[in-house]
């Protein structure tokens, strides 16, 4: 960017500095630690320079937010012209007690809804299958039938909110429940927005929500990405996720490295079935965890945008709509302490700033109580509140990209960008996504780096306030969620009454349909709509594709 | 305590369970039981399975135990995992692989770290092979630690040993040290659904052809996919016609004699290590030996020779 | 010589498929010369039960961060006490808030290390607690 002889002499007098001011002092009076790393154990100088990113060229490499390759924004006004969706995750109990905190969120300023589903609902179990004993509404709504959809969204604007719903393994159906209830209100199936999380590959590497084995969920995501495609054209079919990866341990390199691979996984499976990229990539959103390290999150965010471009164009990718890495983001939820909860509050203002000068579109800020429990109301508004602070206060969204030419940012925006391109390198090695699944390479590297971190903390080579230094003995006195305890024996009821009430052979018959298709290569999403209209319950739509795919087992890695 | 080798005898789960543990930590309660329960031994068929890291072995026993359970017959499962060299503790996660199994009565799994032994095995194996087989196990398997190089071992205790083997591990053959390789009754390819298939049982085959010339019985290669539970049952085949064979041509006898062999050199081993190391008026005498070594006064033969003087006198 | 180590099984019991924590408990307990046996994912309280039996374990570890403690762990310590196994440790961790844990304890968990537990404290408990 500047002139090789300017850069000489820059270096010479780096060097100047480090012997005759840097060094001498550190000598006298050592140094708070002895290295630096960041929390993917890159070290950090203690000075980024010109000279650092003096092979960078700005027109090529970073450009303008909105063009290619997009390091600076996906869109030419980033902020100044849309904040980022204020989107708080939230779902508990039933139905009903989760549409009064979703209108309770909408009335405190949050823009877009985001479903969290019980246990039962994630693999595809009704509330009275026997394996969701124990576990109705304990993490997220319970969700068995359109009945529980309808009443879920009863009285809310669903085509003029957006919302997203974290539902993996049994995705197409929930989806179904959602696209046939918006047409049941007479809104059309056209104008909805929203996406459906739908990433399985995630599943088997970190959260481990899946159901069937690897090749037939992958088909089922394929399916609604031409789905999606023809008939819900605003809707995200995908949010290809770094989170969870992020929250079962990886470093942030990692979390990158596998998740754009995994982006780049599916744009793969859905070219190979004959779908033209520019129809369906311009539907693919991602999801990413703001963890504790500031300028390492933002680095990896503005790396993500950029690789993700590249790759597509590679790809063959002609749009620009297909190469935009849109992305949500979400607070880490490990990074959250039970000991002294009001001090999360400062963790998540910190995280979600980060995000902010990232340029997420979409952002979750967690709630400080959330290491004991699920949101109580007080917490959650405080955690809206914040994104708002950021977002009227700080100024930070005036300038796009404000952080862009940074010598430390862009240094470590390449040095993330160069390693995720040595992590696919191995990958490749071993056969590519699914085959490095199966051989557990991306389990272990996350174990190894969760374990690492782990022993970090407990030797103290890592401080947690309030866990490991800083610590206060005192009583956690703060109001804890409680959540309806009729609402089980509702449900149950609910889903009795509706086996009882619904025509027996239509739904049948759709199951049979289903069946067929899910044997053969018809795209499901219609058959599974069929299913969903005629009050199939997810369990039992479920059940068919169980009996059709089988189940996947994961080998124990540690 | 002769009734926790009734209650073995019986078949009684927490028995079995506790005669194991017992015997692994060699607890003196341990070798009455064992001689209780050694006249009802012999009659379970002992597999030995062994095989690099990643080849499968797990989920292969899983098929396979649960085709033994269609035909009505018994299980126990011996599962090896090592232990570190450094804490001496262990992560054993192969019952991971069993889950389905976990409920059916006529399956017992047992996981066992491999506490110092080299091999492959524990030094424990012996007693829970026969605790097994006494407690009414038609057939008792044996899945060794995945290292791929000292396996030799269990040879030694198994009426019929596996080797399995994966294509596209590299040179799968090459990467078996020599030894290893011709220790099978039966090779198996498993994984057989991915490329370098072809190439594997051609090279297992070449193998068979050299080591087995002028032999009566040629060992078979057989390839499985275990995921897909495929070729499960010519494995069991040729599992009860390697049976068949040994009872035909007395290999029985030779291989049950080897097992006896070793689990009496086993037992003496753990006997005089005890006795040398445990008991107090060894104690002092071996720290000053070891001392003196050390110091060079003394070499480790002249040492040994003083120490099994004494036991020997 | 008598040749002891502690076992234990470190099991998720119930739908949740968060492991990050009893993996790294697992391996913490390894480092400590423990034998640890991971059951994996989603089992119910007989197939945890089962498993000690056949294991013979010294302790049983549940971890659980979904909420559903109240009633998983509670099944696993009645099955245990039921085959006669109240001489095994029960010790749970996860997402377990306070006001839950006495409630645990009188049903027969011992011990419950939540977040931000070191994993040192874990490995002194069971040392010091194991009853057999």
């Amino acid at each position: 960017m500047v002139d090789k002889k300017e850069i000489e002499k820059i270096r010479i007098e780096k060097k100047n500095w480090q012997e005759n001011c840097y060094n001498p002092l550190v000598k006298k009076k050592p140094g708070r630690k002895k290295k630096f790393e960041n929390l993917s154990s890159n070290e950090i100088k203690s000075l980024y320079t010109p000279e650092d990113i003096s092979h960078l060229s700005y027109l090529k490499d970073i450009g303008f937010p909105g063009e290619f390759p997009f390091l600076r924004g996906v869109y030419p006004t980033m902020h100044r012209g849309q904040l980022w969706t204020m989107r708080q995750f939230a779902g508990f109990g039933s139905a009903e007690e989760t549409n009064e905190r979703y209108k309770y969120l909408l009335e405190h300023g949050e823009t877009g809804l985001s479903v969290a589903f019980d246990y039962p609902t994630l693999y595809g179990y009704d509330t009275d299958h026997p394996l969701s004993r124990g576990e109705f509404g304990k993490c997220g709504v319970a969700i068995s039938s359109l009945k529980d959809m309808e009443i879920l969204f009863s009285d809310i604007p669903i085509d003029k909110v957006t919302t997203s719903m974290t539902i993996n393994g049994p995705a197409p159906i929930v989806w179904g429940f959602y696209i046939a209830n918006a047409e049941n209100r007479g809104i059309s199936k056209d104008i909805i927005g929203g996406t459906i999380q739908n990433d399985i590959l995630k599943e088997y590497i970190a959260q481990k929500s899946y159901i069937f084995p690897p090749e037939p969920s992958m088909r089922l995501i394929v399916d609604t990405f031409e789905y999606g495609s023809k008939y819900v054209p605003r809707w995200n079919t995908i949010s290809i996720s770094g989170y969870h990866i992020r929250e079962a341990g990886s470093t942030a390199v990692q979390e990158l490295a596998f998740t754009v691979g995994d982006g780049v996984e599916y744009v793969k499976w859905a070219m190979e079935r004959g779908l033209n990229i520019d129809d369906f990539a311009p539907r693919l959103s991602f999801f990413f965890n703001a963890h504790n390290d500031f300028f390492e999150e933002i680095a990896k965010y503005r790396a993500a945008r950029r690789i993700w471009a590249k790759e597509l164009k590679k790809l063959g990718a002609k749009k620009t709509r297909s190469m935009l890495m849109r992305f949500h983001t979400q607070t880490a939820g490990c990074s959250l302490t039970a000991q002294q909860p009001e001090i999360n509050i400062v963790r998540v203002a910190l995280q979600g700033l980060a995000a902010v000068l990232g340029g997420t579109q979409s952002l979750h800020t967690n709630s400080m109580d959330e290491a004991l429990a699920l949101p109580s109301e007080k917490a959650v508004r405080i955690a809206l509140r914040t994104q708002q602070i950021i977002a009227e206060e700080s100024g930070v969204t005036d300038a796009i990209d404000p952080l862009g030419g940074s010598y430390y940012i862009e240094w470590l925006t390449d040095e993330m960008e160069e390693q995720t391109y040595k992590y696919w390198d191995r990958v490749e090695k071993l056969g590519g996504v699914l085959p490095a699944i199966e051989k557990g390479f991306y389990q272990r590297e996350i174990a190894q780096a969760a374990y690492k971190y782990q022993k970090e903390i407990d030797d103290k080579k890592r401080t947690i306030v309030g866990v490991n230094d800083y610590q206060l003995d005192e009583e956690i006195d703060i109001p804890i969620l409680k959540m309806d305890e009729k609402g089980e024996e509702r449900q149950i009821n609910r889903l009795k009454k509706l086996r009882k009430d619904r025509n027996k052979q239509k739904y049948e018959r759709n199951l049979e349909k289903l069946r067929k298709a899910a044997e053969g290569d018809e795209n499901t999403m219609p058959h599974i709509l069929d299913c969903v209209h005629s009050y199939a319950t997810l369990g039992e739509t479920c059940r068919v594709l169980r009996d059709v795919f089988g189940e996947y087992e994961e080998p124990a890695i540690f | 305590m002769k009734d926790i080798a009734k209650k073995v005898l019986d078949g009684d789960p927490r028995s079995i369970a506790r005669l194991i543990t017992l015997a692994e930590n060699n607890n003196p309660i341990a070798t009455n039981a064992m001689k209780d329960i050694h006249p009802h031994t012999g009659n379970a068929h002992v597999i030995g399975i062994t095989g690099v890291m990643g080849s499968g072995k797990s989920t292969l026993i899983c098929e396979l135990t649960r085709l033994y359970r269609k035909q009505g017959r018994t299980v126990g499962v011996i599962a090896i995992d090592p232990t570190s060299p450094f804490s001496g503790g262990a992560l054993l996660g192969d019952r991971v692989r069993m889950m389905e199994l976990a409920m059916d009565e006529g399956v017992f799994i047992r996981s066992m770290g491999t506490r110092g032994m080299l091999g492959g095995l524990t030094s424990a194996v012996y007693d829970v092979v026969e605790i097994l087989d006494a407690s009414g196990k038609d057939v008792v398997i044996v899945e060794t630690v995945g290292v791929g190089q000292a396996e030799v071992d269990v040879i030694k205790i198994a009426d019929t040993t596996l080797v399995i083997i994966v294509p596209g591990l590299g040179d799968s053959i090459q990467t078996l040290k020599a030894g290893v390789m011709e220790i099978a009754d039966i090779y198996v390819v498993n994984k057989a659904d991915r490329s370098g298939v072809e190439q594997a049982i051609a090279e297992v085959e070449s193998l068979v052809d050299i080591t087995c010339s002028g032999k009566e019985r040629k060992t078979p290669v057989l390839s499985t996919i275990a995921k897909q539970s495929k070729g499960i049952d010519k494995l069991l085949n040729e599992i009860n016609n390697h049976k068949k064979h040994l009872e035909k041509t007395k290999e029985f006898e030779k291989q049950r004699r080897l097992r006896y062999e070793a689990e009496l050199v086993e037992i003496i081993r753990k006997r005089l290590m005890n006795f040398i190391f445990d008991e107090s008026k060894f104690k002092g005498k071996i720290e000053d030996l070891l001392d003196q070594i050390r110091k060079k006064k003394k070499d480790p033969y002249t040492a040994a020779s003083e120490i099994l003087g004494k036991i020997l006198k | 010589m008598v040749d002891r180590k502690v076992r234990v099984l470190v099991a998720k019991p119930g739908l949740d498929g968060h492991d990050r924590g009893a993996k790294i408990v697992a391996r913490a307990l390894r480092d400590a010369g423990m034998e640890v046996i991971y059951t994996g994912l989603h089992q119910t309280a007989e197939m945890i039960v089962e498993a000690a039996v056949q294991e013979d374990v010294d302790v049983v570890g549940l971890s659980l961060l979904s909420g559903a403690h109240m009633t998983l762990f509670v099944d696993v310590a009645k099955l245990l006490k039921q085959k006669g196994m109240s001489d095994v440790l029960v010790v749970g961790g996860g997402i377990i808030p306070e006001g839950d844990v006495s409630k645990l304890k009188e049903e027969g968990i011992s011990a419950v290390f939540g977040p931000g537990t070191h994993c040192d404290e874990i490995v002194d408990y069971i040392i010091k607690n194991v009853k057999r």
